[in-house]
């Protein structure tokens, strides 16, 4: 076979589809690469291990792991300014990547580094401390201001900002303390005072007096100990590097970097098994107060080497502090000092809470998205000196529920024009009442109750199966339900009793939000630990404590309650060993609840409802003028009457019809149908009768060519379709309606009135007697299409127009329906019957059109056509010489055509003189018939082979 | 048939366009016609009966329950079936939950997807376009008895549990464990909310049913290939690796509707599943009225 494609396959590939199948697919493909191509990379990195001296005298040296971002474009002549981009505790450079890119992507010249004591960076852990940590960060910025790339304030003091989270987040305050060559930092998730923070005691003692975090000094010390590199994440913004054994497993250790092994390319301390790679002193200090679970003061001063309080009054560079509500590590209060001490100097502040932090990770897309902004504005602005001054607005998010589609959390923002503190900008006080109770301290702190699971806060804020207090261990005082929402923003107070044999005790107060099924909540985990001292044995003359409880951001609903809870265990926390029991009681006066009442921040929801808003009026707007155009294309529509063809029925010009395949189903028909005719339109299967008919119902568009009927041109959904009445292709009915429910859904359909229906006469048409009662389903062939003439006899219509009727009739039908035709192209009425059967249409018809392959073959009256025609089949003994003998006559011609017989044509010659002449010739006639012109182009046709032409 | 046709009588009367009396285009296939046309349909009968059932199988069901607590998939919004039998509201949410997914999708599909095509398969529609009836019209018709045979669905669905359940459990605030307890009357306004919602989402089906239903003459055909392509879409929708593509598929945003339940209402996935849902009906509608008005009936 020559042709590579199957003509099926070639048909279906015309060339509008394959033009708009190669438009969809392009469409699509660009779609999906335009998703998922990669963001174009607009810096380039260089990696190095920069070794800088540092220690107490400056002299010793670290080889610190660095990897530096430089944007595209930056260069000696087009100087950029930098970011130097500290990780959180157990990270490395590589878990602040995403935030180094980010910030790369910015403009900025991004160094991110490993911290000494970390990765493969040399040295020990010292803690952020200012001889350490906080000195080859030093040592990093003269290596910024030595690179001809970065921008310069002066020799040797590059434009820098200092961004960082957690241990990070300590070292940007640090290092801005120590070292005014910092322009601005963004310090996150990080603490005021370390002691304060691993050792707090919320009735505003010391951490002397604090008790002993225990479960996240465990991971943190760990963590160092294992140099593991911690998950990778978000360290930048959020800082989750503290290890996550609930998230993410355990840290990984480096090959050949357990607990005891020095660093990479420098194992210049000897290792001590207990220490890993702190630095002695800080592990001695951790492996006291672990030991003990009380710090001593020297523990105390250690700690208050690495922390931002005590040089809070040295910082000069505007500082952006962010911290995150759901953090049972370092918790809002941590920042809050952080902010009072900064801005004492005058120093810019602007703080900004979220929903993450060390328990929550990142938060929602919405806080991340908030906090990036917020960071660039304020680089922008303090270290590359462009864009407006930032707002010191505070800006803070409310969990308020579960994303339905990605089931992470949903937070909505909000903001006010100050920073109000954690005390807030008012207060709700709310009474809360119980008796006194009795609680034991169980020996060794187990069991314990758990408040808190370290990196699942957010979970514990919505599910209260987290948060279990243990019976008999703690007290409950709860409020009446409240009268109205709260929106806490802050630090809550409360007042409390204690006594305690022994004078001493160690509670954990918490606040619970109840709901009214007895649900209780405990806002992200956060418990106030107090530790109590010169109690008396009896609780009636114990003194109120005011216990500051940490800060929450929480909207408590109309109707819930409130729960204070006093509790003698917590597992995360050290408590003492012995067996206790104290004696607790409201301490009078009511529990505060600060608020802050600050306007939403609108998010992106606010630009796709206006999207939707807009959608709808696009989709208004455009229905109107889809609908106006074709009203208008409607009324436009030639109603004026054809005058040539005005009064007659139906009238076929030049029809034309080719399928999109290329199939030609009528070439070219071209006929009449005037009033009280009944015409038969009479072809063999495939001839393009049915393709006429369609075209005629309106069912099909012509190629070319037109219809008038009654002179109105006719093209699909043509008003004066509803004159015509029609059997096309077989009958079409609801089977599970009965004949007459058919014939009555129909009408209705056509919207007339039900007076112009004539049922009666169309039923008796029909002739199903009482079967018009029964479903068409059931209905057999004949009776179908009883029915379906009676269908298309409906309204009387002026033409009738039927393909073969008689299909599926007997012969006492076939000769009624002949009757009924007849009698129905009276009154200017016509019918126009199809049929492919010769007798059918001389039986029923008045005139008609013989089809072949799309052509018009004959047409006249039927009597003309069926009339004798001069040709006579001549059935003889001997063709041979009978063809002599007529060859002789004058004007008798033979035709060619005939099988076994001779057909003759007379031509005006009489048959009886031609039988003479030929019996004369001694050739015997055995049969003389006169044959009519019908059936001559009839058989002519049929003659051809029909076979594969199709159905037309 | 011994019909006689004695009272024939002269036609005329015919309008400007050549129309016989009594027709107008925009009179055919009146709104009732064609919604008794379905209502006499059995699947439609059985569909609707189906909606009033299902709730009351769930409430016997639900009498079956022994107490054995066990967990029902995780989930923070599993738990609304933990809640179905706290009340009316929230047993009408749990009959929404369960059906929303799957059956409703079958349901709407099947009342868009088979319209046209079973008239082209039973060969009746060649006769309603003859009579003639507007192309336009007559999907306009369609589509919006389809789309009320859909409403009418879910509303029966919903209304049946409220009644039963509110009969069996009480009439109590609508509880979840995403928020707080919803009171009663404001649950109703939620519970509204979120049939509007499925409504819209749905609407995604009944396009791509409705488009299948005009180019093709199987009805099964045209409602299977609608359900079939919505559970790929489903599927499509887990594999996290499309990234940013799954926004675009039609069900990324079929669950939206859980974030009404939370308080304050979470609007943002609805905002967006109503764009999208928007989007992709007026699409497969408006490629359906194309693709209607120029096609060759030839069945």
């Amino acid at each position: 076979m020559p042709s590579p494609l199957p003509a099926r396959l070639r048909r279906a590939l015309t060339r509008r589809r394959v033009v708009a199948a190669t438009a969809v697919t392009a469409l699509l493909a660009g779609a999906v690469v335009w998703a998922v191509w990669p963001d174009q990379q607009n810096f380039r990195t260089e990696s190095r291990v920069l070794t800088v001296l540092s220690g107490p005298a400056g002299a010793e040296p670290v080889a610190l792991d660095t990897t530096f971002y430089l944007p595209d474009g930056a260069s000696a002549g087009r100087k950029v300014p930098a970011v130097l981009l500290a990780h959180g505790f157990g990270g490395s450079k590589e878990s602040v990547r995403a935030d180094a890119e980010d910030l790369a992507g910015l403009g900025y010249a991004v160094l991110a580094y490993t911290a000494r004591g970390f990765g493969r960076s040399g040295g020990q852990i010292h803690l952020d401390d200012p001889d350490h940590e906080v000195r080859d960060a030093q040592r990093l910025l003269d290596w910024l201001a030595a690179r001809p790339e970065v921008r310069t304030d002066a020799a040797g003091d590059p434009r820098v900002g200092v961004v960082g989270g957690s241990y990070g987040g300590a070292l940007a305050l640090l290092l801005a303390a120590q070292d005014q060559r910092v322009d601005a930092i963004v310090p996150m998730i990080t603490w005021h005072d370390l002691a304060g923070a691993l050792l707090p005691e919320s009735s505003g003692r010391s951490p002397v007096d604090g008790v002993f975090k225990k479960g996240w000094a465990g991971i943190f010390f760990g963590n160092g100990g294992s140099a593991g590199s911690g998950p990778a994440g978000l360290a930048g913004a959020t800082g989750n590097e503290e290890g996550a054994p609930v998230s993410a497993g355990p840290p990984s250790p480096a090959p050949g970097a357990g607990p005891g092994t020095g660093p990479d390319g420098g194992p210049a301390f000897a290792a001590d098994p207990s220490c890993g790679r702190f630095a002695p002193d800080v592990c001695a200090a951790y492996l006291r107060i672990a030991t003990t679970g009380r710090a001593d003061p020297e523990a105390v001063a250690r700690l208050g080497r690495s922390s931002p309080a005590g040089v809070l009054g040295r910082i000069k560079a505007p500082t952006l502090l962010v911290q995150g509500t759901a953090d049972t590590l370092f918790p809002l209060a941590e920042a809050d000092a952080n902010a009072r001490g900064i801005a004492a100097n005058g120093t810019p502040v602007r703080v900004a809470w979220y929903t993450g932090g060390h328990d929550g990770g990142k938060g929602p897309r919405t806080d991340s998205d908030r906090l990036k902004f917020l960071t660039a504005q304020w680089l922008d602005h303090y270290v590359r000196g462009e864009g407006d001054v930032p707002e010191r607005s505070f800006t803070w998010s409310r969990t308020t529920g579960f994303d339905a589609l990605d089931r992470g959390l949903v937070a909505t923002g909000y903001r006010v024009a100050d920073y109000p503190g954690t005390g807030g900008t008012a207060r709700r006080s709310v009474e809360v009442t119980g008796p006194v109770q009795s609680i034991a301290n169980p020996p060794n702190g187990n069991p314990a109750a758990i408040s808190s699971v370290p990196f699942a806060g957010a979970l514990s804020s919505f599910l209260s199966g987290v948060a279990g207090d243990l019976p008999g261990q703690h007290a409950r005082f709860e409020s009446a339900p409240l009268p109205e929402a709260v929106d806490v923003v802050g630090s809550p107070t409360v007042r409390i009793r204690a006594a305690s044999p022994t004078g001493a005790a160690v509670l954990f107060v918490k606040l619970y939000d109840v709901n009214p099924e007895g649900a209780a909540t405990l806002p992200d985990g956060l418990v106030a630990p107090v530790r109590l001292t010169g109690l008396p044995a009896d609780v009636a003359t114990a003194q109120p404590v005011t216990v500051t409880l940490p800060a929450i951001v929480r909207r408590i609903e109309a109707g819930h309650r409130l729960r204070i809870v006093v509790a003698t265990s917590d597992q995360g926390y050290a408590t003492p060993a012995e067996p206790t029991v104290y004696t607790v009681a409201p301490g009078g006066g009511p529990v505060t609840l600060p608020t802050v009442d600050g306007e939403p921040i609108a998010t992106s929801a606010a630009v796709w409802r206006w999207v939707l808003v807009g959608l709808l009026a696009a989709i208004m707007v455009g229905l109107v003028v889809v609908v106006a155009v074709v009203r208008r294309r409607h009324r436009r529509h030639d109603t004026s009457v054809h005058p040539q063809y005005a009064g007659i029925p139906l009238a076929v010009r030049n029809l034309r019809k080719e399928y999109a395949d290329g199939f030609v189903a009528v070439s070219n028909v071209d006929f009449e149908v005037y009033p009280g005719q009944v015409v038969g339109l009479l072809g063999p299967n495939g001839a393009g009768k049915t393709t006429t008919l369609r075209v005629l119902m309106g069912l099909t568009q012509p190629t070319a060519g037109e219809i008038y009927v009654f002179g109105h041109r006719l093209v699909p959904g043509s008003p004066v379709l509803s004159r015509i009445g029609a059997l096309v292709e077989g009958p079409g009915f609801l089977p599970h309606l009965s004949g007459l429910e058919n014939l009555k859904a129909y009408w209705r359909a056509t919207g007339r009135p039900e007076a112009d229906a004539h049922f009666e006469q169309a039923l008796e048409i029909a002739g199903l007697g009482a079967s018009v009662h029964r479903r068409t389903r059931n209905y057999s062939h004949g009776m179908r299409q009883r029915l379906a003439i009676a269908q298309a006899m409906l309204g009387l219509p002026e033409l009738l127009v039927l393909d073969e009727p008689t299909d599926g009739l007997d012969p006492p039908q076939i000769a009624e329906m002949r009757r009924v035709l007849q009698r129905y192209a009276t009154d200017g009425r016509a019918v126009l019957v199809s049929s492919h059967l010769l007798a059918e249409v001389e039986q029923t018809c008045t005139h008609a059109v013989v089809v072949n392959k799309g052509r018009i073959v004959a047409s006249g009256p039927v009597e003309e056509i069926v009339g004798e025609s001069p040709s006579v089949l001549f059935d003889v003994s001997d063709p041979q010489a009978a063809r002599a003998v007529l060859d002789r006559l004058t004007g008798v011609r033979v035709l060619p055509d005939g099988d076994g017989g001779l057909v003759v044509d007379t031509n005006g010659t009489a048959r009886s003189e031609v039988v003479a002449e030929l019996v004369r010739a001694g050739v015997g006639v055995d049969r003389v018939v006169p044959r009519r012109r019908l059936e001559d182009a009839f058989l002519a046709l049929v003659g051809e082979n029909s076979r594969g032409s199709g159905d037309r | 048939m011994s019909g006689s046709l004695q009272s024939a009588e002269r036609p005329g009367g015919a309008s400007a366009a050549g129309a016989a009396s009594g027709y107008r285009p925009s009179a055919t296939l009146p709104f009732l016609a064609e919604f008794r046309r379905q209502a006499s349909r059995r699947r439609t009968q059985l569909a609707l009966g189906f909606m009033v059932l299902l709730p009351l199988i769930i409430l016997i069901s639900f009498q079956f329950d022994t107490g054995d607590d066990d967990d029902n998939g995780g989930g923070e919004f599993a738990s609304l079936i933990d809640l179905a039998t706290s009340g009316g509201l929230n047993f009408t949410l749990f009959s929404i939950f369960v059906s929303a997914s799957f059956l409703l999708v079958v349901v709407v599909a099947l009342f868009c997807g088979d319209t046209v095509a079973s008239e082209a398969s039973w060969g009746s529609l060649r006769y309603l376009l003859a009579v003639p009836v507007p192309r336009a019209r007559l999907l306009a018709v369609k589509l919006l008895v389809a789309l009320t045979y859909s409403a009418l669905a879910l509303l029966l669905l919903a209304g049946t549990a409220l009644l039963a359940g509110t009969l069996r459990y009480g009439w109590s605030p609508l509880r979840s464990t995403v928020a707080a307890q919803i009171p009663a009357g404001e649950g109703l306004l939620r519970l509204l909310a979120v049939l509007g919602y499925l409504a819209v989402v749905l609407l995604v089906v009944a396009g791509l049913a409705f488009l299948l239903s005009v180019t093709t003459d199987a009805a099964l055909g045209a409602v299977g290939g609608a359900v079939l392509l919505w559970i790929l879409s489903s599927i499509l929708d887990q594999i996290t690796a499309l990234g940013a593509l799954r926004a675009f598929l039609p069900t990324h945003y079929a669950n939206a509707w859980l974030g009404l339940l939370s308080t304050p209402v979470q609007t943002d996935g609805v905002v967006r599943g109503c764009i999208s849902a928007i989007c992709y009906a007026t699409l497969f509608w408006g490629l359906a009225f194309w693709r209607f008005t120029r096609k060759d009936v030839t069945s």
